[in-house]
């Protein structure tokens, strides 16, 4: 049975070509899937359990997609919920749902896929040898996990089906795998599981597979033997090059692609164009293998406070890492000597933008820069900490000289105060997977009626 | 004697996920991609980015003249020494590198 699933753009949050979404209702879709994250922005957002993105960005597309919905009749469904997929912004974008399906006068249904770990259930698994470290993974331990800030599973195609199953219209799930939502509807009627999930990772982008990446709208058709793309803005195709050169983005093996349940493997793919726009592929093959899902945890790794200084007078742009260097050394002194601070209690870090603030100690060019940045960096167990040590150190970022025998400089502050608190620093702390017999024992549904006034 | 980015299309990086980085070269003809095969060892890239070269993977994809390497990111996304969240930025070692 051939399976018809759009596709809106790579990402909630990241705007889609409104005519091209009307083109791709048009074409009858089964179901709508979008995802709603990644880790791409850093390990804040699953720290913290927040959105990266502005929740009036994610209100404005989500009611356009309501409304493809209602038009389509067909479920819609969002990954990742919130960027991290914890409970919490699944709440989130539920809270949002509920809001605009009583401005747009929908009644719905919504499940609600919870993926959310307990410490205690990942402690369990550990225990019983059912946690695998990937490569690099960082060391793990029942006390370390407890630590953790959130933990989240990976959920595939088969949660996916059982919150379809519930009827719902809409499905919001939290931390689902890229391909997982798109795969799930056309597995569940039998399409050809190879090509279900070559086709969901081609799509998981959006139009990033087409040669207008921006438009965000394609559609694409699975069935028996294969999948078939098709961008749906104005003008915008997809060619064997820009959809097989797909596979490389972000993926660390252009040709495996690990999901809960086994592994795909393109090798054998054919990409074939069937006219300007649209590019059939056949051959991709799907290897079954132990049921396992991907965890991701965020923990707190200390607060920062930082401080930038530009320095324009070209003797201390010529020595500034001279500068720094000298700078540090004092300033460790003065933390211990005035905050009693062992080295082990604090880091303060300086950057010289302008020399290697991108590269470090990899950079291998250099150059005689008009300015430089200092950045400071300092991370301490509290913020209250990590600032007194900001405002311990701004005089000296401000005034220290080069040698002794020179005049007291002053460098440019851009801001008062010259320090910023920038709040909490997270780190990513799993690159596990822990086996499930049941792939539901790990995850949760909800099912609830919004709109109409029921809920607000 | 040329630098890569001189003999190919583009050069990108992006974080492959938190704990590894992926570099495409899109070399852009069958001449480059074989060019750049033969002149760019897997051991010139670990040194570029200070990695033990087994844990560099190189695939070879003819089909679309690209060379893609990958490996453990230099270091781990966003932790206190992270430079480059997206890992963008990384790519412009190799595209600034010298061809044998």
């Amino acid at each position: 049975m051939t399976t018809r699933v759009l596709v809106p753009s790579g990402v909630l949050g990241l705007g889609f070509e409104r005519a091209a979404l009307a083109r791709g209702v048009a074409a009858r879709p089964d179901i709508i899937c979008i995802d709603g994250g990644s880790t791409d922005s850093g390990p804040f957002a699953l720290g913290a359990g927040q959105s990266k993105y502005s929740r009036a960005a994610t209100k404005s597309e989500w009611r356009a997609l309501m409304q493809a919905r209602m038009a389509a009749g067909v479920p819609l469904v969002i990954g990742t919920a919130g960027t991290c997929g914890t409970d919490a912004t699944v709440d989130w974008m539920y809270q949002i749902t509920a809001e605009l399906a009583a401005e747009l006068g929908q009644t719905l249904r919504v499940a609600r896929l919870y993926s959310s770990q307990p410490a205690a259930r990942v402690i369990a698994a550990l225990a019983a040898g059912r946690v695998h470290a990937l490569t690099p993974a960082p060391e793990i331990s029942a006390p370390r996990l407890r630590a953790l800030s959130n933990i989240v599973a990976l959920a595939g195609a088969e949660q996916i089906q059982a919150a379809l199953a519930t009827g719902a219209d809409i499905v919001i799930a939290g931390r689902t795998t890229d391909t997982a939502t798109i795969a799930a509807l056309p597995l569940a009627r039998g399409d050809h599981a190879g090509a279900v999930w070559h086709g969901a990772k081609i799509a998981e982008c959006g139009a990033l597979c087409s040669t207008n990446p921006t438009s965000g709208v394609i559609v694409v058709d699975f069935d028996a033997t294969g999948f078939t793309v098709e961008p749906m803005a104005e003008g915008a195709c997809c060619t064997p090059h820009s959809v097989s050169a797909h596979m490389l983005y972000e993926n660390a093996d252009p040709f495996i692609l690990h999901e809960p349940g086994g592994h795909l493997d393109v090798r054998g793919a054919h990409y074939r164009a069937l006219d300007r726009r649209r590019v059939r592929v056949e051959g991709s093959n799907w290897v079954p293998g132990r049921y396992t899902v991907k965890l991701e945890g965020a923990a707190l790794a200390g607060y920062q406070t930082t401080i930038l200084a530009l320095l324009r007078d070209p003797h201390y742009v010529a020595h500034a890492r001279d500068w720094v260097a000298r700078l540090q050394g004092y300033l460790a002194e003065q933390i211990t000597a005035r905050m009693g601070l062992a080295p082990a209690d604090y880091s303060l870090e300086f950057r010289l933008i302008g020399v290697d603030g991108g590269l470090g100690a990899l950079e291998n060019r250099s150059g005689a820069p008009v300015e430089v940045g200092v950045l400071g960096i300092v991370a301490a167990a509290t913020q209250d900490l990590a600032a007194e040590i900001g405002k311990l150190i701004n005089p000296f970022v401000l005034h220290y000289p080069l040698t002794d025998s020179e005049e007291l400089p002053t460098f440019a502050f851009p801001f008062s105060p010259a320090t910023t608190d920038r709040g909490a620093l997270y780190e990513f702390a799993l690159n596990h997977v822990m086996e499930l017999d049941d792939p539901m024992s790990a995850f949760r549904l909800t099912v609830s009626e919004v709109g109409d006034g029921t809920t607000k | 004697m040329a630098r890569l980015s001189e003999r190919v299309l583009k050069v990108r990086s992006k974080n492959a996920g938190p704990f590894w980085l992926t570099i495409d070269i899109f070399c852009g003809s069958a001449a480059a991609f074989a060019a750049v095969s033969a002149g760019l060892t897997t051991a010139r890239v670990a040194a570029l980015y200070a990695t033990p070269e087994p844990l560099v993977k190189r695939f070879e994809i003819a089909d679309l003249a690209v060379i893609k390497f990958s490996l453990p990111r230099p270091v781990v996304q966003g932790c206190r020494h992270d430079r480059d969240m997206h890992g963008a930025q990384w790519a412009v070692l190799l595209a600034e590198a010298e061809l044998d």
